[in-house]
């Protein structure tokens, strides 16, 4: 039977993905282009050259006022408070356990203005939480639908983006914004992604995506674009390590747990989840998140037993057969004391234990 | 997509190609492009049995995992080794450089139960709905 498919959301791009014949897929409530080309082919592209992604499905909430950035700090575990204008910051919202509700990306427009971009699955559970713990001092707005978002990723990204913006984009750093345009029409280009390769990522009118769509589209005819789904999205990201929320950071997971301490400032004032994760710091972290490798052969996926000498000790969250790495990776969670780069563990394959050795993070490293 | 008439072809997307009493056997190109880009095959052993409409081994793209059912009973007596480092060539070649394994048949009236190509192709447009 076809998957019933009425009640998906689709993006103001979907009548282009169709005519370019991506094969689609549904995720998180959503009807997104999966493949165009074939995902490796993409995943290259992304990495040698340049590629473009749809990635409207992600949520978009305002948070204003005069107290929003205090609201914001109550919110995310990472520090607001260094923020200028036009900065963005890698954040993560907790609920009172510690567990992570969602990974975020924070944008500063003003101090009294700021913008988090969500995960599509996320997007009613995190607008509604804000509702709750912060609404009473700043105002929450959902403008997830009236954005659409592409992410041009590659090397040859600024290039491409340069012929269709008058911005000066050397001159905006790693994780800075500017409100600027694309020929004319209105849209943020922010240096941010998902692939660990440079480029932008361009919110525009949800009416203008096609065209905007379109003129990236064609401005990039001469190094060849593709269009990149999420297929490529997700290969790409593993092979850096970056986790997916869902995968390998869910609400049953704490950023100390998730490797991502670095975005917990305890020194700030009081955010949701504080005292709960101050608590798992010092009482000591069970698990952690790791990266390995295959040493035998076999794809991990999620939710593979993970072993240590016949002892089950984990489980895969993520696994992919590795496009420019060449090898079989994964990320999963172990007991701490099996965390360290090197250990050998196994992982249980329908039923095989295969050998595999834990790495660092990224897989992936540019030459 | 391509459906050679000399073949014969299994509901579950499977090709069989008769010399003798020996069989190749691989998967459709209708197959591997529903699959997209195949990134691990494993296959059995050579001097396994295999048994037709069973499992014999397994296809791997990026999001999932297909089983390989056998359109033929018999034992194996070739695997394609070069696929182990190079998957893509079912995805590039399925009805040649893409074949799977080499089977011994057992019992060749088996192939009168397989599809020809103009039935298999029929059958997959019914699939679609």
């Amino acid at each position: 039977m076809p998957e019933q498919k009425s009640n998906l959301k689709r993006t103001p791009l979907y009548d282009i993905h169709k005519g370019l014949g991506a094969k689609m897929t549904t995720f998180a409530g959503w009807e997104m282009p999966l493949e165009y080309s074939g995902i490796i082919d993409e995943h290259l592209t992304v990495r040698r050259a340049v590629g473009l992604f749809d990635v409207s499905h992600l949520g978009k909430i305002e948070v204003t006022g005069p107290k929003a950035l205090d609201a914001v700090q109550v919110a995310t575990t990472n520090d607001a408070s260094i923020l200028s204008d036009g900065q963005v910051q890698y954040s993560l919202s907790c609920d009172t356990f510690g567990g992570i509700m969602d990974d975020v990306t924070l944008y500063r427009f003003s101090e009294d203005r700021f913008m988090f971009c969500v995960n599509a699955a996320n997007r009613e559970k995190i607008f509604n939480w804000l509702g709750e713990n912060i609404g009473s001092i700043a105002e929450i707005r959902d403008k997830s639908s009236d954005l659409a978002t592409l992410a041009l990723q590659g090397p040859l990204a600024q290039q491409l983006l340069q012929k269709v913006c008058d911005a000066e984009l050397s001159l905006i750093r790693y994780y800075r914004f500017v409100l600027n345009n694309i020929n004319g029409i209105e849209a943020i280009l922010s240096r941010t992604g998902y692939t660990g390769e440079e480029g932008f990522e361009i919110y525009v009118a949800a009416a203008a995506a096609e065209t905007v769509w379109e003129m990236i589209m064609d401005a990039g005819k001469d190094v060849r674009i593709r269009p990149c789904g999420l297929g490529a999205r997700d290969s790409l990201r593993l092979e850096m390590g970056y986790t997916l929320y869902g995968n390998d950071i869910t609400e049953e997971t704490t950023p100390l747990e998730a490797c991502l301490e670095r975005f917990v400032k305890f020194q700030k004032q009081s955010f949701i989840g504080k005292e709960a994760l101050l608590t798992q710091a010092h009482e000591g972290i069970k698990k952690r998140l790791i990266g390995f490798e295959m040493v035998g052969r076999g794809i991990p996926r999620s939710h593979y037993p993970i072993h240590v000498e016949g002892r089950r000790i984990g489980e895969v969250t993520s696994g992919e057969s590795s496009p420019s790495v060449g090898k079989f990776i994964g990320m999963g969670y172990v007991e701490t004391q099996f965390s360290n780069p090197e250990t050998k563990i196994e992982i249980e394959i329908r039923g095989k234990m295969v050998e595999a050795v834990v790495v660092k993070r990224p897989f992936y490293k540019k030459t | 997509m391509d459906f050679p008439k000399d073949l014969k072809y299994h509901k579950e997307h499977t090709w069989v190609k008769v010399e003798g009493n020996r069989a190749l056997i691989g998967i459709t190109d209708h197959a591997q492009e529903e699959l997209g880009d195949i990134v691990y095959v494993e296959l059995p052993e050579r001097g396994s049995d295999s048994e037709q409409d069973e499992s014999f081994g397994t296809v791997e793209s990026a999001k999932a995992i297909s089983e390989l059912f056998a359109p033929i009973s018999g034992r194996v007596v070739d695997i394609n080794e070069d696929l182990a480092d190079q998957p893509e060539l079912i995805n590039d070649d399925p009805y040649d450089s893409g074949w799977l394994v080499e089977i011994e048949m057992s019992d060749p009236s088996e192939l009168d139960s397989l599809l020809t190509a103009d039935t298999y192709k029929k059958y997959i447009e019914e699939e679609k709905g």
